[in-house]
């Protein structure tokens, strides 16, 4: 545990700047009648302004549930059991339910799986904005609100007369950008979008990916962009955190991920992500096979890493600084 | 010369339209042939987005869903004349895996039982310890031990798991071809390989086709020998999979691959590309070719004539698109000219 | 609470006389053992109401008390106004009696479960039905699916109890099963249209989908596949059935078109209406009826209750936090 928080020291060593966001010692846990589950185990990372952080791993490994658990939207039987998350500085977890209102969309918006999905289906674009816009601000004047609602629009590249229609009169990846629009509404210095682009076509995907390129860029907000398609994720973010079991075992910028993974289980998934431009033999790995309710003394990677070792059995590695910007998290590099 | 082992004949399926129904037609299929040859086995990829009609196909294949117009002869038996009897073969010779690895179980009885299932139709054993060792070669196959996974329910075991076996309970049955309706897409990235290395094993060690539909490029990349590639119920391009690829000519398909996102940073699309707005990618033109309000490259005559499939290459290569003619070796007759065919 | 019930028919006759179900077999309009009342001196004839009562009721027993009626009202404390007097309650009939001589508890006793059974049959006649044409008509859709769902529209539309009442007045003379069956045939519509939502979503199905795939015929996918996921949803759907078919029971029977020499419930509060009960202040005679067919009514509300939370993992899981 001590090791954790003696990460979370070194990846506090931004250029001077307080992050958007700091996590620090993140932990999740899911009751069951057998026992609670280790969703998120001790996760720390920091976030800058204006930048693009993918989180990525296989299903179950966290990623989700971090995400949560930084909007303090964790369901029971989930429950946050310790960590910090300072959001410009206050710290989330403490808050109470009035203050973390206010902070909500504000703050932080989401733009969650399947958002297109979970747009009231009864009612028009314009009003599902406009809601989400005073609810947050108090009322406005009518023209003021049509103007910056017509002005979201226009930024997610929506034709003004989108507003008038019902979602179901819209495609999906329309009905994605107004949830993207919706999440921008009120300016927040942080989104956190999941998997935005999972349920769309190839060439819509690429739309709504450069919608939110688009937005970042004019914009400037810091994003988190959870997924697991690699490539999605090479064209978008700025950085990669890698997720297993709930850990993170490596955090470095997008081009050292893939140039140079360090971590043996970002080798595999570096190795496996098939590709268009060249014909790779296919590399076959197994799935998590430990019971998340009791895990391993050690690195949580031990049952499957090519390159285990003695000290991995017994002795957590802690998040370590290998490069400018490339934190590990594995025995390889003491 | 032998029969294919699966021919696809003008396969045409429309939705809708009847009386009740307030005349409002989808054509999910149209005019789509497809050759299987029986030996030696291939994997043959449908590739193509929502709405292209691909999972028609697998549902008309596997005869869950009969055709408005067209045949399909399996071994050159037309698949909606067979008995009972050959009915039972067809489904012994055609199996499918589908997407949801969860689905497809019933949650009330363990795994087992989609395995008993089969056997106990299909009389593939005599006694139980047959039975059991029939299972356990299968699962061998897939890479999973009997006593690890038989006896659980299905939501104890993982996505991969689960999946694998799926395709170990097709494999039961020693089939000739294996409809693989988007196989990977709901299980992670890094098991992904292996159930596709299954496939291609499969392939060359049991000699068992494959018709595999997705709209992944990247994966049909990896293991597929032939791909077609659908576009709103018709075949955009079709060929073998590494010069499609490579190589692709239908503007639809150059569009598509070009959007594939690279995993490599270095690598980043090129936004100077203005994209169709969404609102001209719905549409579904009724005559002319169904790209037209989206291609780049259009012409006149493309608005009135759906163009047939124009060989590239001379060999297998072919792509439904009218800049390719006249190219050498093309000599396809045009095959539904609609009825607007007007002067301009 | 039903297992109560159950119990009580099985197991009372043992220790309870049940000849005192029969009519005269016990004092006349005994209230409840607890009760106790004035017994002003009996000075006075019988009032004419009694008169009649005890003609039809006959004659049992030889002590004067045995003979007096109750009186109408604990409010008229003039003795000269009073009937013959109250006589207090029995021990040996700790539920009071009827003005026929019959012993409640002993009616309760047979009339209770009988109740149950009426029930049991009509639901479940009723949701065989169902099983069956619900699944015909959405599994194998078409036409069949076109006639049945018709039907049972139609069948919706028909005003049960008016029809009952008329079919049960033309039959003179009716039968506790024919009852059960009479009220099965209304209670069909319900369960088939239930069951043929679930058959339309099952059938899409992924496992549905691979069984097809495996050769198994149709029967063998409905009763394989589908019905084993089907089970909590047709008990808690069959528990409904049974209460509303109790309550048509004894509705029927309150107005006196059920089976007029067995002793049911139903029974029990029509000659309880008959014999004016309310008006005579014998309120044991109406109110104990009434109270086991709450209590009936309220263990198989609770059955339904613990089918759903089977049924539904998530109601389950909401209280383990």
């Amino acid at each position: 545990m001590t090791d954790q928080l003696a990460a979370t020291a070194t990846t506090l060593s931004t250029n001077g700047q307080t992050p958007v966001l700091e996590v620090k010692n993140l932990r999740v846990h899911y009751a069951t009648p057998l026992g609670d589950v280790i969703a998120v185990n001790g996760v720390s990372f920091n976030l800058k302004k204006g930048e693009t952080l993918g989180l990525v791993g296989e299903s179950g490994c966290g990623k989700t549930t971090t995400a949560m658990g930084i909007l303090r939207l964790v369901q029971p039987p989930g429950r946050i059991v310790g960590g910090q998350v300072l959001l410009n500085g206050v710290d989330v977890v403490a808050l109470k339910d009035a203050e973390l209102r206010d902070l909500r969309w504000r703050q932080a918006a989401l733009i969650p799986q399947g958002a297109m999905n979970s747009l009231n289906p009864v009612m028009k674009i314009y009003d599902q904005i406009a809601d989400g816009i005073t609810t947050h601000e108090g009322r406005q004047p009518r023209r003021v609100l049509r103007e910056r609602i017509l002005g979201l629009l226009n930024m997610v590249g929506l034709p003004g007369r989108t507003a008038d229609l019902f979602p179901h009169e819209l495609s999906g990846g329309m009905k994605q950008r107004v949830c993207i629009a919706m999440a921008i509404a009120l300016n927040p210095p942080l989104i956190v979008a999941d998997e935005p682009t999972s349920a769309l076509d190839v060439v819509v995907q690429r739309v709504v990916a450069q919608t939110l390129l688009d937005v970042k860029a004019k914009l400037g907000v810091s994003m988190i962009l959870i997924g697991h398609d690699m490539g999605l994720q090479a064209q978008l973010v700025d950085r990669i955190a890698v997720m297993y079991a709930g850990n993170i075992v490596e955090i470095a910028p997008v081009k050292n991920i893939f140039e140079e993974p360090m971590h043996p289980y970002t080798q595999l998934l570096i190795a496996s992500i098939p590709s268009i431009k060249e014909k790779k033999p296919l590399r076959v790995t197994e799935g998590l096979t430990h019971d998340l309710r009791n895990p391993p003394p050690g690195c949580i990677f031990q049952f499957r890493c090519p390159k285990v070792m003695e000290d991995c059995l017994h002795y957590v590695p802690p998040l370590r600084e290998l490069k400018p910007e490339h934190f590990v998290a594995c025995h390889l590099y003491e | 010369m032998s029969q294919p082992l699966l021919e696809i004949r003008n396969a045409t399926k429309i939705y809708g339209g009847g009386f009740l129904q307030g005349g409002s037609k989808v054509v999910a299929l149209e005019n789509f042939s497809l050759t299987i040859p029986e030996k030696p086995a291939t994997i043959t990829t449908i590739a193509g987005e929502s709405g292209s009609g691909k999972t028609t196909l697998a549902n008309v294949v596997l005869g869950f869903v009969t055709l408005t117009s067209g045949q399909i002869l399996f071994r050159g038996n037309d698949v909606s004349t067979l008995n009972r009897q050959q009915q039972m073969e067809y489904r012994r010779q055609v199996q499918a895996v589908f997407q949801d690895p969860y689905e497809v179980y019933n949650p009330f009885y363990r795994v087992r039982h989609i395995f008993d299932m089969v056997i106990g139709r299909f009389k593939l054993a005599r006694n139980r310890e047959e039975a059991r060792d029939l299972i356990e070669s299968a699962l061998k196959v897939v890479g999973l031990r009997g006593e690890e996974v038989l006896e659980k329910y299905p939501h104890q075991l993982s996505g991969g798991q689960r999946q694998r076996m799926m395709v170990a309970r097709a494999y039961l049955l020693k089939p000739s071809l294996i409809v693989a309706d988007e196989p990977v897409s709901m299980v992670d990235a890094s098991l992904r390989a292996m159930i596709l290395d299954i496939m291609l094993r499969l392939r060359d060690e049991h000699n068992i086709s494959f018709l595999y539909i997705t709209h992944d490029l990247s994966t049909a990349y990896q293991i597929g020998n032939q791909i077609y590639i659908l576009y709103q119920g018709a075949v955009a391009e079709r060929g073998e999979t590494s010069k499609v690829i490579e190589h692709p000519k239908h503007p639809y398909v150059q569009l598509l691959i070009d959007s594939i996102p690279v995993p490599d940073p270095r690598e980043k699309w090129d936004t100077s590309i203005s994209l169709p707005s969404e609102e001209e990618m719905r549409t579904s033109v009724n005559s002319g070719c169904r790209f037209y309000p989206r291609c780049p490259r259009r012409m006149g005559r493309c608005l009135y004539a759906q163009p047939a499939l124009y060989s590239i290459d001379g060999v297998d290569h072919e792509a439904a698109c009218f800049l390719y003619e006249s190219t050498p070796g093309s000599q396809r007759i045009a095959e539904s000219e609609t009825s607007s065919v007007t002067q301009k | 609470m039903v297992g109560a019930v159950i119990l009580l028919g099985l197991l009372g006759p043992l220790f309870w006389n049940m000849n005192l179900v029969y009519v005269s077999s016990s004092p006349l309009n005994l209230p409840p053992a607890w009760v106790h009342r004035e017994t002003p001196v009996a000075t006075q004839a019988p009032t004419p109401a009694a008169t009649a009562t005890k003609a039809s009721g006959g004659l049992g027993g030889s002590s004067i008390l045995e003979l007096m009626e109750s009186t109408p009202s604990p409010h008229r404390d003039n003795p000269s106004d009073v009937g013959p007097g109250n006589p207090s309650g029995d021990p040996a009939h700790p539920l009071g009696t009827d003005d026929q001589g019959r012993d409640m508890l002993a009616l309760i006793i047979a009339g209770a479960p009988s109740s149950l059974r009426v029930g049991f049959i009509a639901a479940f006649v009723g949701m065989v039905l169902g099983i069956i044409l619900g699944f015909s008509a959405g599994f194998l859709g078409g036409w069949v699916d076109a006639v049945i769902r018709t039907a049972a529209d139609v069948m919706f539309t028909i005003p049960v109890l008016a029809v009952l009442f008329v079919i049960a007045a033309y039959l003179k003379h009716l039968e506790l099963n024919e009852m059960a069956l009479l009220l099965a045939i209304f209670s069909w519509p319900a369960p088939t249209r239930f069951i043929r939502a679930q058959a339309l979503t099952l059938r899409e199905r992924g496992y549905v989908r691979m069984a097809r795939l495996s050769g198994m015929s149709t029967l063998g996918i409905m009763f394989k596949e589908m019905m084993p996921n089907l089970l909590p949803y047709l008990a808690a759907s069959l528990v409904g059935n049974i209460s509303g078919a109790i309550l048509a029971e004894a509705s029927l029977e309150a107005l006196g078109l059920g089976p007029t020499r067995i002793p049911t419930l139903g029974m029990t509060i029509y000659y309880a209406i008959r014999g004016t009960a309310i008006l005579r202040d014998m309120w044991w005679w109406w109110g104990f009826p009434i109270l086991v067919l709450i209590f009936m009514f309220a263990g198989l509300f609770q059955i339904a209750i613990g089918l759903d939370e089977i049924a539904n993992p998530r109601l389950r899981g909401a209280k383990a936090q």
